[in-house]
C-alpha cells in the first residue's frame, strides 16, 4: 500500500483494480509500459523512495507514446518523470505540467500485493 | 533589326551577347566569330579541365543557347580584317560580314619571351584547352616540368602540371610570388604552403636559354644555374590581341591595346572594344570582372540606356591558388609608403594577413589576406565604403576568437540582438532582462520563464553560459553546481568519483547529493561514471538518457536508428550487403551519416536486439551513435589511393577509431584523418583533426560544425604517430575530467582560463606534469572497451528490456508510417 495509492481511494469511490504485470517487471528507479483495457499506462517503480506510480504513457507535447521510457527524479519533494524526447517534466503524484507549457497528464492509482502490480482506472 | 558583329567568342565576349540579349531581345541581330573550335568556356578556371577531361562543365553556355537566342555562332573562324568605310570584316576563309555595330572581343595572347630555344618542342603556353590538351599528351611521356611565371597563371599551371602527375618547378623573376599582388612576406607564406604541397618555387631567376635537342631537356638561368625539365609552361603575361586595329587604323593605347573611352568606344563610333583587348587610359586588364564591366556598357550605351560609363576598374582579387586563400584588394602593397601597415603571421597555420590604413588611422586603404581570406568581402566593403575602422584596428587581422580569452567572455561578447534560442526566437537581451530585471538565479527558472531551450535544446549550454555571466557581471557569485540534487560542479564530482572509488549513481547521491536526482543530474552522472570506469552502462539503465538506455536515437514517433561503426568509413563489399539485407528484412528507412556511416532508421524497441544480433554476427560493433561518446573518425582515401595523399590517412583514422571507440564525454566527440593539405575529411570541422604533413602530422583541436561553427586550432605540429596519440590522449581525458556536462570541446576551450596557448602548456610541454597519468588513465579505458550491443544480445536478462509493453508482446498500437521515395518514415507530429 503506497500513500498516493490511499489518497485515489478517498478520491474515487469505483475503482477497478487491474493486473499489470510483476515487480520484478519493472526496472528499479524507472518505468515501463503496461496495456491495460486498451489502455498504455507508464508505470514507474521508484524504489529510492519506495513508491510506485503510474500515468498515461502519452506525452501531450506531441501526442508520443513515450513516458513510460521517461527518467524519473524530485523537485523538491515532488516526484516527476521526464519526457525523453523533449524534457517536458511532470508530477507523477498530481500529473501536472511542472514547465507550464503543455497540458497537464492523468495519473492512476496503483498498488502492489504479493509481488503483482495492479492499476486501478474508473 | 541593328546588326551587330561581336569579334571574338571568350569570356568577355559571350557576356556581352548575354547581357544583350536579355536588355533587348530580338532588337539586335547578333554575330559571334570565335577562333576556337569550341564555344566561350570558363578560362578562370581552366585547371578544371583537367578534372573533367571535358570542355562540356567549363562552358559558359552550350551551342544550343547561342540558337535558342538566334545568336549566329561561327567557331573555328578568324577574323583577319575590317573594312571600316564598307562597314565589313572578312574572315580567313574569304567570308565577308556586313556590320552596323562591330564589338571587339578578341582578348590577348600569352607573351613569349624572346629566350633562346623557345621553340623546341615540350615548350608551351596556357591559355586553351587546345593548349591544355597538347600538354596533356606530351606529359605522358615526361616527368618534370616547369613554369614560367609565378604569377597568378603560372601558379594555376604549375596546378594543372601537378595534376597531370609531373613535378612541377616554378620560375619567377621577381623576388616573389604574384608580385603584383602580395608583399615579400605574403609571398614568403604563399610560397610555404606551396612548398608544402609538393611544389618547387624558385625566385629571382631569369632563364637564359631553353636547352636540348630536339626537345627540351632543361633550363639554364642566367647566374648559371640550370634545371632538368622536360615541359615548360610559358605564364609571363599577356599582350593583348590588337592586331585587327593596325590596318584598320584604329587608334592603340600607349602599352598595346585597343584605345576605347568612357563607352569602351573606338576611335570609330560604330566599334567598340571590351575585355582585355581594350586599352583605357593606358591601362589593360587582365581580370575578367572589368572585361565584364565593359560589356555592360557597350550594351547600355547600343540600348541608349542610362550608364555609368567605364571609368577604370579595382584590381582587388580574391581567389583560391591550389587550395590556398589568396586575396589582395585596393591599394595592397602600398609601393608609395603613404600607410601605416598592421601585419598578422601564424607560419603555423599559413595565414599572413596585412592591412593598410591611412596615416590619420581612419580609413582602410587595402590589404593582402593569405592563408584565410574570410573576412575579405568584409574588408573590401570596409574600404570600399570608406567606413570607420574598429577602436583597435588589429581587430580586422587579428584572430581574436581564441587566444587568451578569459572565462565567459565569449558570451559577454555577443550583441544583446543575438538570437540564442532559435526554436523559441529568444534573444541574449531577453535572458539578461530576465535574470537581472525579473530576479532569476537558476538554470531551470530561466528556462520556463524565457522558454529558450524547451525546444531542441541545443542552445542550453548557452543559456547557462549566459545566466552565468550575467549573475557575474552583477556581482553575484557563481558556481556551476549541477543541479539542486547536487552541489558540486561536474569537475568537482569527477574527482569526487575517482578518488572515493564511487561506481554508481545510488551511492554518490547518498554520499554527495541529496533529494532523487533528475534528468539534468542523472544523465550527467551516468556520463562521469562511463567516463572514470568505461563499465558496461546498462547496468544503470535508469540513469541513463533514453537513447544510452536502449542503444539506439529515438526517433520521432518512438522507434529508434541503428548505425553500426564503420571505422574510418572504410566497408568490405560483403559488410555492405550485410547492411542492405538486413535494412530489408526489417524495413528500415537507410542514409549515410555525415560521419561516413549507414543509418537504420525506424526500427521498434523490440526489433533492436534481433537487428544488432545479425550485425554483431556479420563483425559489426555498436557505433555508440546514441551516445555522449567517440562517434567516427572520418577519413579521405590517403595516400593508398590519391595521387596527392601524403600518408595512409584511412590506416591512421581506422586506429585513432579503434582506440577512442566507446570512449563517453561530457558531449559527442568527433574526429577526422585527412592525407594532405586538401582536407578532403573536413577535419578543421571536428573536435580532434588529423591532417597529413610532409613530415608526420598536424593535430587540431576545438572544431565544431553544428549551430557554433568553428575551425579548429593547430595544437602540435609534424608530429609522428605515437606522440600524436599520446596528445590526444592527453587532450581527450584532459576534456573529459574538467569540461561542464554537455559542453563540445570547442565551447570547453573557448571558457578555458589561458585559451589555446594553456591547452598546449598542459597538453604539449606537460606544464602540470601530468600527461603520463593522463594517458595512462586513457589506456584503461581503452583495455575496458567493450561492445555494448554484443553484451546485450548475449543477455536474456538484458534483451528483455527491449520491449514496448511490459505484460504483453503486443508492439506498440500507435506507430504510423508514410512513404517517402519508396522509404518508410515516421508519420508527422
Amino acid at each position: 500500500m503506497t500513500p498516493n495509492e490511499q489518497t485515489s481511494e478517498t478520491l474515487t469511490d469505483a475503482i477497478n483494480w487491474h493486473l499489470a504485470a510483476r515487480v520484478e517487471d519493472f526496472p528499479e528507479n524507472g518505468g515501463a509500459c503496461v496495456y491495460v483495457e486498451g489502455k498504455q499506462i507508464a508505470v514507474f517503480n521508484f524504489s529510492a523512495r519506495n513508491e510506485w506510480y503510474a500515468c498515461q504513457n502519452m506525452c501531450p507535447h506531441k501526442q508520443q507514446m513515450i513516458l513510460s521510457r521517461g527518467m524519473i527524479g524530485s523537485q523538491a519533494e515532488e516526484p516527476k518523470v521526464a519526457c525523453p524526447f523533449h524534457k517536458k517534466t511532470f508530477s507523477l503524484s498530481t500529473g501536472k505540467s511542472l514547465n507550464g507549457d503543455t497540458c497537464d497528464i492523468d495519473t492512476y492509482p496503483i498498488r502492489v500485493d504479493e509481488g503483482v502490480v495492479y492499476i486501478g482506472l474508473s | 533589326m541593328i546588326n551587330v558583329l561581336v569579334i571574338g567568342n571568350g569570356m568577355v565576349g559571350y557576356k556581352f551577347c548575354e547581357k544583350l540579349v536579355n536588355k533587348a531581345p530580338k532588337a539586335f541581330k547578333i554575330t559571334v566569330f570565335g577562333e576556337e573550335p569550341s564555344p566561350a568556356y570558363d578560362r578562370v578556371h581552366l585547371s578544371e579541365y583537367f578534372a573533367h577531361k571535358s570542355v562540356e562543365p567549363l562552358l559558359m553556355a552550350p551551342r544550343q543557347w547561342y540558337e535558342e537566342n538566334s545568336i549566329d555562332l561561327v567557331t573555328s573562324e578568324m577574323v583577319v580584317s575590317i573594312n571600316r568605310e564598307a562597314k565589313s570584316i572578312t574572315t580567313h576563309k574569304g567570308r565577308t560580314f556586313s556590320y552596323d555595330k562591330l564589338v571587339l572581343a578578341t582578348g590577348s595572347t600569352p607573351f613569349v619571351p624572346p629566350i633562346e630555344g623557345s621553340n623546341k618542342s615540350g615548350v608551351f603556353v596556357y591559355r586553351t584547352v587546345e593548349d591544355l590538351d597538347a600538354m596533356e599528351t606530351y606529359s605522358k611521356n615526361a616527368k618534370t616540368s616547369a613554369v614560367l611565371g609565378g604569377g597568378l597563371l603560372g601558379l594555376e599551371a604549375a596546378k594543372a602540371a601537378m595534376d597531370m602527375g609531373l613535378e612541377a618547378h616554378v620560375i619567377e623573376f621577381a623576388p616573389r610570388l604574384m608580385p603584383r599582388q602580395l608583399d615579400e612576406a605574403g609571398s614568403n607564406m604563399l610560397q610555404a604552403t606551396l612548398e608544402s604541397m609538393g611544389l618547387h618555387i624558385h625566385l629571382s631567376k631569369s632563364t637564359a636559354s631553353i636547352d636540348g635537342d630536339e626537345a627540351m631537356t632543361s633550363m639554364t638561368f642566367t647566374d648559371g644555374a640550370t634545371l632538368e625539365a622536360e615541359m615548360l609552361i610559358i605564364s609571363c603575361g599577356i599582350r593583348p590581341r590588337d592586331e585587327l586595329a593596325n590596318e584598320s587604323g584604329l587608334e592603340k593605347g600607349e602599352r598595346g591595346g585597343i584605345k576605347i573611352n568612357e563607352s569602351a568606344l573606338t576611335n570609330d563610333s560604330d566599334i567598340y572594344a571590351v575585355g582585355e583587348v581594350a586599352s583605357y587610359k593606358g591601362m589593360t586588364y587582365g581580370l575578367v570582372a572589368p572585361g565584364y564591366d565593359m560589356a555592360t556598357v557597350v550594351v547600355e550605351h547600343l540600348t541608349g540606356a542610362d550608364t555609368k560609363g567605364f571609368t577604370g576598374a579595382d584590381m582587388s582579387t580574391k581567389l583560391k591558388l591550389i587550395g590556398v586563400d589568396v586575396a589582395s584588394f585596393g591599394d595592397a602593397l602600398d609601393e608609395g609608403k603613404q600607410y601605416k601597415s598592421i601585419v598578422f603571421e601564424d607560419k603555423n597555420a599559413g595565414i599572413y594577413k596585412r592591412v593598410n590604413i591611412s596615416k590619420d588611422g581612419k580609413k582602410l586603404m587595402g590589404g593582402i589576406l593569405v592563408g584565410d581570406a574570410s573576412n575579405y568581402n568584409m574588408l573590401f566593403q570596409m574600404m570600399l565604403n570608406g567606413m570607420a575602422l574598429p577602436p583597435h584596428p588589429e581587430d580586422l587581422v587579428m584572430d581574436t576568437s581564441r587566444q587568451g580569452t578569459p572565462a565567459g567572455n565569449t558570451v559577454d561578447m555577443l550583441p544583446d540582438s543575438a538570437q540564442i534560442c532559435s526554436c523559441e526566437n529568444v534573444t541574449k537581451g531577453a535572458l539578461v532582462q530576465a535574470i537581472e530585471g525579473d530576479g532569476i538565479e537558476q538554470f531551470a527558472a530561466l528556462k520556463t520563464c524565457t522558454k529558450a531551450g524547451t525546444g531542441c535544446s541545443a542552445c542550453s549550454p548557452m543559456v547557462n553560459d549566459i545566466l552565468t555571466a550575467t549573475l557575474k557581471n552583477m556581482g553575484k557569485k557563481v558556481r556551476k553546481v549541477l543541479c539542486e540534487h547536487f552541489d558540486y560542479t561536474r569537475q568537482e564530482l569527477f574527482d569526487l568519483v575517482k578518488i572515493n572509488n564511487i561506481h554508481s549513481f545510488n551511492e554518490l547521491i547518498s554520499d554527495y547529493g541529496k533529494g532523487y536526482g533528475c534528468e539534468t543530474c542523472k544523465p550527467a552522472v551516468a556520463s562521469i561514471l562511463a567516463s572514470a570506469w568505461n563499465g558496461l552502462i546498462l547496468k544503470q539503465d535508469t540513469i541513463q538518457d533514453t537513447n544510452d538506455r536502449f542503444l539506439a536515437n529515438i526517433q520521432k514517433g518512438g522507434t529508434y536508428s541503428v548505425i553500426p561503426r564503420i571505422a574510418g568509413g572504410e566497408i568490405t563489399p560483403e559488410k555492405l550487403i550485410v547492411i542492405g539485407e538486413v535494412a530489408k528484412k526489417y524495413d528500415l528507412y537507410a542514409k549515410i551519416t555525415g560521419g561516413q556511416r549507414i543509418d537504420l532508421l525506424g526500427a521498434r524497441i523490440d526489433q533492436l536486439p534481433d537487428i544488432w544480433e545479425e550485425l554483431i554476427n556479420a563483425g559489426f560493433e555498436s557505433g555508440h551513435a546514441y551516445g555522449k561518446a567517440l562517434r567516427t573518425v572520418k577519413s579521405c582515401v590517403g595516400s593508398a589511393w590519391c595521387r596527392y595523399g601524403l600518408h595512409d590517412s584511412v590506416s591512421f583514422a581506422i586506429r585513432v577509431e579503434e582506440r577512442y571507440k566507446g570512449l563517453r564525454a561530457p558531449h559527442k566527440i568527433k574526429s577526422a584523418v585527412s592525407g594532405c593539405r586538401r582536407e578532403c575529411a573536413e577535419a578543421l570541422s571536428k573536435d580532434f583533426g588529423i591532417i597529413a604533413t610532409e613530415k608526420g602530422w598536424n593535430l587540431y583541436v576545438g572544431g565544431n560544425g553544428g549551430a557554433n561553427p568553428q575551425h579548429a586550432v593547430l595544437l602540435a605540429g609534424d608530429i609522428d604517430e605515437e606522440t600524436c596519440i599520446a596528445y590526444i590522449d592527453r587532450f581527450l581525458m584532459f576534456y573529459i575530467k574538467t569540461a561542464e556536462p554537455l559542453n563540445r570541446t570547442a565551447t570547453w576551450m573557448n571558457k578555458l582560463e589561458g585559451g589555446l596557448d594553456y591547452l598546449k602548456q598542459v597538453v604539449v610541454e606537460d606544464s602540470l606534469g601530468m600527461g603520463k597519468q593522463l594517458e595512462a588513465e586513457m589506456q584503461l579505458l581503452v583495455e575496458a572497451y567493450a561492445c555494448e550491443w554484443k553484451e546485450v544480445v548475449n543477455n536474456p536478462a538484458l534483451r528483455a528490456r527491449f520491449k514496448h509493453f511490459v505484460n504483453s508482446p503486443e508492439t506498440d498500437p500507435s506507430l504510423k508510417f508514410d512513404k517517402q521515395r519508396t522509404q518508410k518514415v515516421p508519420a508527422g507530429w
